[in-house]
């Protein structure tokens, strides 16, 4: 095959041996306090200025969600699920009611379908203006700080009138959405979709075009082709680094097939990239979701009647939907009862911290913040 | 593997709708391994049951001939009753545009103890980390949760739980949530 990723010799990949450490090398623990690590520590092994050896230390917000699960029904699962990144909650819970709903043989009415990827964009669009806002803040842009996260309030207010709540919604069940939304939603959805798609177009002035931030993130923190498909990396980071791969596209869930949107790749693999690759995105969920209100039916069912605790059968399923960050799988093993047997949470923001030790070795201290948050990652999630 | 080794695993037969590309994949693992078990093939997902000497002969084979890149997922799952801890391996392709719904589950046991001690005892499975460096923290994350130890994996250290943490490892079905 001509894009053959692994060559018949065997080699490890940098930053992910164990080594050796001698005398002139200082042990630099980053977190798990510091506001600029985000509840995880990062063990640093530096020569002077450069980092030799990273060690990522996650866990200090793990919570044990597969264990809750099973000891919670399929419908008393939802609203600790989504815990894990509340900025994004609609789809951590995407794949899993994707996975009920193949476990119990539920059909999703055709207006929950599209109320679901609407309520699902916005939340993508929610969740990077939260991630950007810490991107400026840790490069000390502090005008990239203050836009997003003000920004964000006009899809947190549309959120809040679809669903009740304004950061944890439970708004998508198995078997459709939780409620219907109220009758003036389209017209102000539309009209605060088209302001907030004009606000990121002013992103560039002040942030990617900025020569100062462009100077900071070009070429730093390189992935190549061949190893972000080695690594298993997702969402932005492996968009990046020029591999188009968007579960959106690739496997359509619900009525992405129907939408009009493109994927966005990029070639450098540059942390430049991947910080510019969400923000890219958030323009394309803006098109799906006028797309969404202009095809949605005008009226209709939204929810499924379900059986009091409903039981699966005897068999396990894997679904993965594209979230803010990646591609986010639920594998449920179901055994006949009201409850998972077993459920995992393949997050992407876990799969995407192996590649923080093979970005971080090599490069200079200082780059540290620029190379480590690009990598689009959510410590929370990250723990379950 | 053994047919009792699989009583919990899926037994629907969705093989009538599963695609040509879906059967083919099945037929070329089941060729070119006589004791391998294809244990389901739905539409985009094939679950392949392998025993633990021969997993990494069945995982190269499908990283090389069939293209599947990397490690979606590696989730671990305790069987009490049948005194087993299966560990199963998801496996996707980015290359290979033709495989990109696909998921092949890749999966296979080992046995478990009542008392655990981590590392020590015959809960032990190769380690897929030289054919798939996806899997790296996945493994580590299985050790500590269900206490599999992973054979030629460089790094078995705790990856969540806390480093005081000495109670038996928090996934398997005899730890019990206080008060539930």
């Amino acid at each position: 095959m001509s894009n053959q990723v692994y060559p018949k010799d065997k080699e490890i990949l940098p930053g992910l041996q164990i080594e050796k450490v001698d005398d002139r090398i200082m042990t630099l623990n980053v977190g798990p306090q510091h506001p600029g690590s985000g509840h995880m520590r990062i063990i640093i092994k530096v020569d002077g200025d450069y980092i030799v050896h990273t060690d990522p230390d996650p866990g200090y917000v793990h919570r044990g969600e597969e264990k809750m699960a099973e000891y919670r029904n399929y419908i008393t699962n939802i609203p600790h699920l989504e815990r894990p990144v509340i900025h994004d909650s609609c789809n951590i819970l995407y794949p899993y009611c994707l996975g009920v709903e193949e476990l119990l043989g539920l059909e999703v009415p055709e207006r929950a379908k599209y109320l679901r990827v609407i309520a699902a964009e916005l939340n993508r669009c929610v969740y990077i203006e939260y991630w950007l806002a810490i991107y400026g803040i840790f490069l000390g842009h502090s005008t990239m700080f203050m836009w997003p996260v003000g920004d964000r309030e006009l899809l947190i207010d549309l959120l809040d009138k679809m669903t009740g709540a304004r950061v944890t919604h439970a708004y998508f069940v198995p078997g459709g959405v939780r409620n219907d939304v109220p009758p003036n939603f389209e017209d102000v959805c539309l009209r605060q979709v088209n302001y907030f798609e004009k606000r990121l177009k002013e992103y560039a002035d002040v942030f990617y075009d900025n020569p100062i931030l462009i100077s900071r993130t070009k070429d730093t923190g390189v992935l190549s082709r061949e190893d972000a498909i080695k690594l298993g990396t997702t969402g932005s980071v492996l968009r990046a680094s020029g591999v188009d791969f968007d579960i959106r596209k690739k496997e359509p869930y619900d009525v992405y097939e129907e939408m009009d949107f493109q994927t966005n790749v990029l070639k450098a693999g540059d942390s430049y990239a991947r910080s510019k690759i969400p923000w890219l995105d958030m323009f394309e969920s803006c098109r799906i979701i006028r797309d969404a209100l202009k095809k949605m039916p005008k009226s209709g069912s939204v929810r499924v009647k379900l059986k009091p605790k409903p039981k699966g059968g005897d068999t396990e399923v894997y679904r993965r939907v594209e979230s803010g960050r990646g591609s986010l799988g639920m594998h449920i093993v179901s055994r006949g009862l009201p409850q998972p047997y077993r459920l995992k949470i393949s997050v992407p923001s876990f799969r995407n911290l192996i590649a923080m030790p093979h970005l971080l070795t090599g490069e200079k201290l200082g780059n540290m913040p620029a190379v480590y948050w690009s990598l689009n990652y959510w410590p929370v999630e990250a723990d379950r | 593997m053994s047919s009792t080794d699989s009583t919990e695993i899926a037994k629907t037969d969705d093989s009538s709708v599963a695609s040509d590309l879906d059967k083919s994949l099945s037929d070329s693992i089941s060729k070119k391994f006589s004791n391998v078990e294809i244990a389901y093939v739905k539409p985009d997902r094939i679950r392949v049951n392998v025993k633990k000497e021969d997993i990494i002969d069945v995982a190269s084979f499908i990283r090389d001939e069939l293209n599947f890149d990397h490690a979606e997922s590696v989730s671990g799952v305790d069987y009490p009753e049948d005194k087993q801890i299966e560990v199963v391996y998801h496996l996707g392709s980015y290359t290979d545009t033709s495989l990109d719904k696909k998921i092949l589950a890749l999966a296979t046991r080992t046995p478990r103890e009542d008392n655990p001690r981590p590392g020590n005892d015959s809960t032990k499975l190769p380690s897929l980390r030289d054919v798939f460096p996806s899997v790296s923290f996945h493994e580590r994350e299985c050790f500590e949760m269900l206490g599999v130890y992973f054979d030629g994996h460089p790094d078995n250290r705790r990856l969540l739980l806390p480093e005081d943490w000495a109670d038996m490892p928090p996934l398997r079905k005899d730890f019990r949530i206080k008060g539930r």
